[in-house]
């Protein structure tokens, strides 16, 4: 401190406080900032109207690859546009051929469950938002999107794409928030095997192609090819969402757990966008309340 | 208390470190990012050496705070490791004044390590590793790349 001191104190004599006593002040404020940050509370408040304040260089940070992509949208040849035509109508008579029987199956459904009326869809409304900034490598797998708090987005709320789960609400801002991908080395998500019905957890690995399920016993019934959707659990995503496919499952003799990699089914890296959902809180597929929690545990499909 | 007239060069401070955080946020494809050295804290010390009244600790800090939202990083992370940085290079711009640039940049390297051991530790007091072992590359890079910058920053105004 002395030998940083005394050169500058003394050319700037005279001109407010020294280099060293500003410097401390600051250091001050940014441990404290840093303090509340982790404790959260009221810097939270603070934060959103930050979030605010960078939007514009957001924006600006991502013209060069928008205006690539809008003189590649312009400049398409009649061609390309007719087979993307083409492509879309055969994948829509595809979408209807699945859903022509969903209104009988929903009645069947309702009538099996003793229930008078048919229950409407667990996702009650929806918001398209578009992808602003894209952030993958293997130490985060975020997407910065253009919806935020004044849109109605709230923190922790389910997002994803036609093909499946894309991840959650991570921080709000008044204009964009920003998503943590289910493929980030720090998100988690409860999921279940449609076919077997055994619940685990899925956890992000770092490569957008690739979640990994290490809590799985290895008597448990999981195989290759299995879907897996949201289980419902962890109050943040509906029952019954696609989230991933099986891939590879090692059972290992030597080690109690098996070692399980999914594929993930929401194309991260193409879509442009993205939807916030939001469910219907009264619905049985809703995320589970912690009363239900308390009382639901896996049960294994298949002893050895 | 302002006795001698001379002109900060504010705008020039502005302009240049609106464009480092540019740079550094900039998306770029897989591995880039995590080399990508700490283009703030190069422009930093330029200013810090050359003007060190135009930006004083401030503008360090809220340029460093400003990387923080916008990677969404721990709050003031950031901005306490460049404000030391600025600090530092601020403390000994009399003595780095009279250096070349490739002398100097001996001094960038060990400044830019201090930068980056600090949100290291941060990182870890709050539990988010948010880079990879990479990131030691960083001050290298940077050091390599501070001549040119230095250069480059230099035009933005006349030196006193």
């Amino acid at each position: 401190m002395a030998v940083f001191g005394t050169a500058t104190n003394r050319s700037f004599g005279g001109r407010g406080p020294s280099f060293g006593f500003r410097f401390f002040c600051y250091a001050l404020l940014s441990v404290v900032l840093m303090f509340y940050d982790q404790k959260g509370g009221w810097l939270d408040t603070a934060r959103y109207g930050l979030q605010a304040a960078i939007y514009p260089l957001q924006l600006a940070v991502n013209s060069p690859s928008a205006a690539w992509r809008w003189l590649e949208e312009s400049f398409t040849t009649r061609e390309t546009l007719r087979a993307e035509v083409d492509r879309l109508r055969e994948n829509l008579r595809n979408q209807q051929l699945i859903t022509l029987r969903q209104a009988a199956l929903e009645k069947e459904n309702a009538t099996l469950r003793n229930l008078d009326s048919m229950l409407p869809n667990v996702i009650e409304k929806r918001l398209v938002g578009e992808v602003i900034n894209l952030e993958v490598s293997t130490l985060r797998q975020r997407l910065l999107v253009n919806r935020g708090g004044t849109h109605g987005v709230f923190k922790a709320q389910a997002v994803v794409t036609g093909d499946g789960v894309l991840g959650q609400v991570f921080r709000v801002g008044p204009f964009s928030s920003e998503i943590i991908l289910i493929t980030d080395a720090e998100h988690a998500l409860p999921v279940q095997d449609v076919r077997s019905g055994v619940r685990t957890i899925a956890l992000g690995t770092g490569r957008s192609t690739s979640l990994e399920l290490p809590y799985v016993p290895q008597n448990y019934d999981v195989k290759v090819g299995d879907l897996l959707v949201t289980s419902g659990l962890g109050r943040v995503f509906p029952f019954g969402l696609p989230v991933a496919r099986v891939t590879k499952v090692v059972r290992d003799p030597a080690q109690p757990l098996a070692q399980i990699h999914a594929v993930p089914l929401a194309g991260i890296e193409n879509d442009r966008e993205v939807l916030f959902i939001w469910e219907r809180a009264d619905h049985p597929a809703a995320t589970a309340s912690p009363e239900a929690l308390a009382v639901e545990a896996p049960v294994p499909a298949v002893t050895r | 208390m302002m006795n001698f007239a001379r002109r900060e060069p504010r705008w020039a401070v502005t302009f240049t470190l609106l464009l480092a955080l540019i740079a550094q946020v900039v998306p770029l494809p897989d591995w880039m990012p995590d080399i990508r050295p700490s283009f703030i804290a190069l422009v930093i010390i330029y200013w810090s050496i050359y003007a060190p009244h135009a930006g004083g600790i401030f503008a360090p800090w809220l340029a460093g705070l400003a990387l923080d939202v916008f990677k969404g990083e721990v709050l003031a992370q950031n901005a306490l490791a460049i404000a030391l940085v600025a600090y530092i290079a601020m403390s000994l711009h009399q003595r780095l004044r009279n250096q070349t640039l490739v002398q100097q940049s001996l001094f960038v390297f060990a400044v830019l390590t201090l930068n980056e051991f600090v949100v290291w530790g941060i990182e870890g007091w709050s539990g988010h590793s948010m880079a990879s072992s990479w990131r030691w590359l960083q001050p290298m890079i940077g050091a390599m790349l501070w001549p040119f910058i230095a250069l480059l920053v230099g035009r933005t105004h006349t030196r006193s």
